[in-house]
């Protein structure tokens, strides 16, 4: 399982750790993990329109808080609901940055099963990592 | 659970955690709970409030509510008073939902006369307060007019036919805290936020349609004052916050605070969620601006859905809002920071207060409080869960300790996680309508998450105050009908 929601670290927010053998994998999955405590079918989300989106950070940590924030940034200022269809991780000496084109469509309640919005990514407990099998989230969601 | 070795019981409600707890606390923190809510304390507040203790100027202790629960940076229910001047300013002591808050608007109804025509009321309540995951408001604006809602709060909704006079009177602040600079918020907030003025929201947000029964009455000297004087008398509960475009500021300052906090001011914290800067450097003084621009916004935001809320009882019982009596109680603030002058060695002295999960609770007499609340002490509105019921209180003149503040709701017991798998909201939206209490819900896993037994015991979190002095019972209200987000 790439990602799994933890009740055992938060109680009025949504906890989840998440892995993947690559930091784009990684992102991907932390993702569908934001998006899956709105949403819970993602299969139901089409793929009817593309955003484009670039974001440069000092690190992986503050990518992938930058990375959810900005499909929760959508969701909310234009009623999208955003998965990433393509998503590349370039890393040099300056910091990181990001280039992804996120598919979805808007909300509409009688489609999606609309479930809890979040609110923001938190600090609490946020890290990524580096691990021997690849690269390892753990994000609190304020919902 | 295990409490931690190091507590010390100071009285029958308050518990104190001495600074030799963890390394770096300024100051001791303290817990205001009973025995029994202290035994089901999570771990996590202990932590939480321990951490908060070591921000730098914080005075006198680190507050926990008797509905204190694990949260991010501050526990939920926390409270901080830094020394303006040496003090820092932490998003992390408000939240993200700036401002998330409380109102009690009154009818001259009872419960015989609404429940014929409850359903009818919810059902339109639900059409037209949008809610939920990403809900656009009914107010439309253009991202200059929202500027003006930003920097005026309710007075913007006064001005533009949402609010009356005496709504604002009835408002922590006067529905504005002053000094609201727009400037002060990015494009990426306006972006977020300027289309969801009137929205309730989600999560434990939701608006009630409650009942104040004769023998749920605690005070009825208070409860008359503050307009409860019917028998079975109805009243409208609401909850909601300054929604998308609160959470941007918290997200916009948190981030800056985290790269100015260590490398241009040298502080070093236990948690990056209680990342903070000086209160007076440019950094603290920017958010302190944003953050009165995200509390007006939830002003504003809770005033437009009562403007709502007053044309559907109007539609429904085809008679005007005063001629239904719908006039506001109070309308109080869980999230904020706030410079409020304090005694403190037998002077005033000014305080910045953090609340993040708390309601200020002024006694009779402050300054502050509208006239006709001076005899009574501050109307108090903790909201429990949506089965159980909620409570209108009174501040107390005995709450000078915790800078006159008390809790704000039941505090959570189980995980929302947990809370999915152990409850299924279609079932208990159908338990809740065989116990009378008619509720809408787009989302059923949501509902799930606000089952009443996910929370602490809202009565002996309202008796934990006013054993602690905090605020005094007024009267129990009872749910009836409940649209959730």
């Amino acid at each position: 399982m790439p990602f799994e929601y933890r009740g055992d670290i938060a109680h009025s927010d949504v906890a989840f750790n998440a892995w993947s053998n690559t930091l784009e994998g990684l992102f991907k999955e932390a993702a569908q993990a934001t998006m899956k405590v709105m949403v819970e079918d993602l299969t139901a989300i089409q793929p009817a329109e593309k955003v484009q989106i670039k974001l440069d950070e000092t690190n992986e940590e503050m990518l992938l808080f930058d990375f959810l924030n900005e499909l929760i940034f959508y969701k909310d200022a234009k009623r999208l609901l955003l998965l990433p269809a393509q998503l590349t991780i370039t890393r040099g000496g300056e910091g990181c940055s990001l280039e992804a084109t996120l598919q979805g469509e808007e909300i509409d309640a009688s489609k999606h099963k609309l479930d809890t919005d979040v609110k923001a990514v938190t600090m609490l407990r946020y890290s990524v990592t580096q691990v021997k099998e690849g690269w390892r989230a753990t994000v609190v969601l304020d919902v | 659970m295990n409490l931690p070795a190091a507590l010390k019981k100071i009285s029958d409600t308050i518990w104190e955690l001495p600074v030799s707890y963890k390394e770096g606390m300024l100051v001791p923190a303290r817990i205001f709970a009973t025995e029994k809510l202290i035994q089901e304390m999570d771990a996590g507040v202990f932590e939480q409030v321990s951490n908060v203790a070591t921000l730098p100027g914080i005075q006198r202790y680190a507050y926990c509510m008797p509905d204190g629960h694990w949260g991010y940076g501050f526990p939920i229910g926390g409270v901080a008073a830094m020394d303006p001047g040496t003090g820092v300013i932490s998003p992390g002591g408000i939240g993200f939902d700036i401002n998330c808050g409380m109102r009690l608007v009154l009818t001259n109804l009872t419960a015989d006369q609404v429940k014929p025509k409850l359903h009818q009321l919810v059902d339109r309540l639900f059409a037209r307060i949008p809610t939920g995951v990403g809900c656009h408001g009914f107010v439309k604006l253009s991202e200059s007019e929202f500027g003006s809602v930003v920097a005026q709060g309710s007075r913007w909704c006064l001005k533009n036919g949402f609010a009356t006079q005496d709504d604002l009177d009835m408002t922590e602040e006067g529905g504005c805290f002053s000094g609201a600079d727009p400037s002060s918020i990015s494009e990426k907030a306006i972006e977020r936020g300027f289309n969801q003025l009137g929205t309730l929201g989600s999560g434990n947000h939701y608006c009630e349609i409650q009942v104040a029964l004769p023998e749920n009455i605690w005070d009825a000297e208070r409860a008359a004052a503050f307009g409860l004087t019917t028998p079975n008398q109805v009243v409208i509960m609401f909850h909601c916050g300054s929604r998308g475009f609160g959470h941007q500021v918290a997200t916009d300052y948190l981030k800056l605070f985290l790269s100015v906090m260590e490398r241009k001011y040298g502080i070093k914290l236990v948690d990056r969620e209680l990342a903070c800067a000086p209160f007076h450097s440019p950094e603290g003084q920017a958010y302190f601006s944003a953050m009165k621009c995200a509390v007006n916004m939830a002003f504003a935001n809770r005033q437009v859905i009562l403007h709502r809320i007053r044309e559907v009882f109007s539609d429904v019982f085809q008679s005007s809002p005063d001629d239904l009596g719908m006039r506001m109680v109070y309308d109080v603030a869980h999230n904020t920071a706030k410079l409020e002058k304090h005694a403190a060695n037998g002077h005033k002295k000014e305080f910045l207060i953090h609340r993040k999960g708390s309601t200020r609770a002024l006694g009779p007499g402050a300054y502050g409080l509208p006239e006709c609340y001076s005899n009574t002490g501050q109307p108090v509105i903790i909201g429990g869960s949506m089965e159980t019921g909620s409570y209108l209180l009174a501040g107390m003149q005995s709450g000078a300790d915790a800078f006159f503040t008390t809790a704000h709701g039941s505090g959570r017991t189980m995980s929302r996680h947990q809370a999915k798998k152990s409850f299924r909201g279609d079932k208990l939206q159908r338990d809740m309508l065989s116990r009378g209490i008619y509720v809408r819900t787009d989302s059923f896993g949501g509902l799930a998450e606000e089952a009443g037994d996910a929370y602490k015991n809202i009565d002996e979190v309202v008796e934990a105050t006013e054993l602690a002095g905090l605020s005094k019972r007024v009267a129990r209200l009872i749910p009836i009908g409940n649209i959730k987000g």
